[in-house]
């Protein structure tokens, strides 16, 4: 490469090429945010979505969990934990059976992964199961591909 | 060392190997509670632990970057940094910073987006941190000559602090705080990252191997453009299932493929230097963990990222320990080694010591990077296994896991060796060696 390409060639390309890759990905990602707040409108963030996502950061729950496989892995997946306990299929069973099992943390047994206990309202636990269904139903182009997680 | 002011790196460089021995204990901690489940389960769950040693390694690799570039920019610039004593102000700020938000970790007080965990007042100081940093190095290199390494390394220090600026915005939608978390996330470690890492092996193999700096400001131009040609656009291997259109697939997948290339470029170029110079440069020490720097983040970065990066093996592999194998990898190969290359270089210099303790130096390489290296395989194997009994059979998470122990027993092992190599590592760099001990001795009656 020493005599076909120049120092000051080779600067300008970096510096040109890099100029237009990125107003390439930003107008990539202008048109994805469109589609994404389009989405929106149909499957809006709710006053009780974005206080339950809250909640889900106060307590760092990304740091043991994964949500849409992203996160720490030393936690079951938490994107479609609300299809995973029925939710599709009966509501009010799913939101009941994921409050019980948040409150019956940490459950102490020697040997398995423990839950801490956080101190969190009923009116906080509705918040946060709000936000969990609500993230179950984004659409992940079909991942992940077992009800599993 | 040529100029007095670069001394300041010293500061930079002992503060980042005492956070780099507390994240990789941290690391240990954490590999001892997923064997030992109810191990300081009340006092330090999983989620703290975790975003202390995340955070940590974060922070010490800045704070190494900061020194290289202490240390790189005056020597490049040939002239004296803008102001030694706003370095150091910077530093302690950065530590302080550092230090509250770990003691804030410890009593739940974060904001609790994964890396991104500081509390908003420190996210603002770090802003502060940065600014101050930028100030300084750049009145210095506008006063001084302007190299391709210079600007090469000024772009990604900019790069970094701008990014950074997509922390502070975390919308309630959960698709665009992903979106944008990860133009802090990614566009750092796969893409302005690159530019610091690029520019600094290129000081080292100025200084090292006496090949001609056109030659090596000419590789570094191609490196850092292939760098950001593939980087920038493979951003998308993380939109494919976070709720974002399905076009990023594509993207995402051919992209993210080309990132291998800068990285291959570099260990091409690492030893097409030290062959073609074929100068013996006394610190043998700093050339190994230059060349294995180049070396590690290919096979980490390059070949573990792409393992798992098209988009119809990630829709299996996503988010299991196959991720975790390759951050360890691409994090020790990428940044780890080459800060310690840097410091094992310029420790000697600024010190005026003769390079010192090499064999222990070396020990410390080939224990650590046997560490981490047997830790990538462990948890490979886990995340293949993981892929398939979760994502192909559909297994319980929790059920899975326990099928894994002997995978993280073994990690836990390679752990514990890291931490070994680690110490040493440490130590070679902070205690002078025998050799120049003796020396003292000796050469005092003479005096």
């Amino acid at each position: 490469m020493s005599d076909v390409l120049t120092k000051s060639a080779a600067r300008n390309i970096f510096y040109g090429g890099t100029a237009f890759f990125f107003i390439i990905f930003v107008g990539l990602v202008a048109h994805s945010v469109s589609t994404v707040n389009a989405m929106n409108e149909s499957h809006p963030v709710t006053p009780s979505v974005a206080a339950g996502k809250h909640i889900w950061e106060r307590h760092a729950c990304v740091d043991c969990h994964t949500i849409m496989g992203e996160g720490a892995y030393f936690a079951p997946e938490l994107g479609n934990v609300w299809v995973r306990f029925g939710g599709r299929e009966d509501a009010d069973s799913a939101r009941e059976a994921l409050k019980a099992w948040m409150k019956g943390q940490p459950s102490g047994i020697e040997g398995r992964r423990q839950m801490p206990k956080f101190d969190i309202t009923d009116t906080e636990l509705d918040e946060l199961v709000d936000f969990l269904k609500w993230t179950s139903e984004v659409n992940t182009q079909n991942w992940p591909p077992k009800v599993s997680g | 060392m040529k100029y007095e002011s670069q001394k300041v790196a010293l500061y930079y460089f002992a503060g980042a190997l005492g956070l780099f021995v507390a994240q990789v204990l941290f690391g240990v901690v954490l590999g001892t509670i997923v064997v030992v489940p109810n191990f300081l389960s009340e006092l330090l769950p999983f989620n703290i632990a975790r975003m202390i040693h995340t955070n940590a390694l974060i922070v010490w690799l800045l704070m190494g970057f900061f020194g290289c570039a202490y240390y790189l920019i005056p020597e490049e610039a040939e002239t004296e940094l803008h102001s030694p004593k706003l370095a150091i102000v910077q530093f302690w700020l950065f530590l302080f910073g550092a230090a509250a938000a770990v003691i804030g970790y410890l009593f739940r007080i974060h904001e609790g987006r994964e890396f991104l965990e500081q509390p908003l007042w420190i996210k603002l100081a770090i802003v502060v941190v940065a600014l101050m940093f930028l100030y300084n190095v750049t009145l210095t290199v506008l006063k001084g000559r302007k190299t391709a390494i210079t600007n090469v390394l000024l772009l990604g220090l900019w790069g970094i602090a701008v990014f950074f600026l997509f922390s502070l915005y975390n919308p309630s939608n959960l698709i665009l705080d992903k979106v944008f978390w990860w133009w802090v996330v990614h566009l750092w470690v796969e893409g302005v990252w690159e530019l610091v890492m690029a520019a600094v092996l290129a000081f080292l193999m100025i200084k090292m191997t006496g090949v001609d700096r056109e030659v090596v400001e000419k590789w570094l131009y191609v490196i850092v453009g292939l760098a950001l040609f593939s980087g920038i656009l493979g951003t998308g291997h993380h939109y494919y299932w976070i709720g974002m259109p399905a076009y990023w697939q594509w993207i995402g997948s051919v992209f993210s493929t080309l990132e291998v290339a800068p990285f291959f470029a570099m260990v091409i170029f690492t030893f097409m230097m030290v062959w073609k110079g074929g100068r013996t440069h006394p610190n043998k020490a700093a050339l190994l963990w230059s060349l294995g720097c180049s070396v590690f983040a290919f096979f980490g970065a390059g070949v573990w990222g792409f393992l798992h990066t098209l988009a119809p093996i990630n829709y299996v592999t996503h988010g299991t320990q196959v991720t975790a194998a390759h951050g360890h990898l691409a994090f020790y190969g990428a940044y780890v080694m080459l800060n310690i290359a840097m410091f094992t270089y310029a420790m000697p210099n600024i010190l005026k010591r003769e390079p010192y303790n090499q064999v222990l130096n070396m020990w410390g390489f080939w224990i650590t990077s046997s560490g981490v290296t047997f830790m990538t395989f462990a948890l490979t194997f886990a995340g293949v296994v993981q892929s398939h009994l979760q994502r192909v059979m559909g297994m319980n998470f929790m059920e899975v896991q326990d099928a894994l122990g002997l995978f993280y027993w073994m990690r836990l092992g390679a752990g514990i060796a890291t931490l070994v190599g680690v110490v040493l590592i440490v130590w070679s760099l902070a205690v002078p060696g025998k050799a120049r001990q003796a020396g003292r001795v000796a050469a005092q009656p003479a005096e």
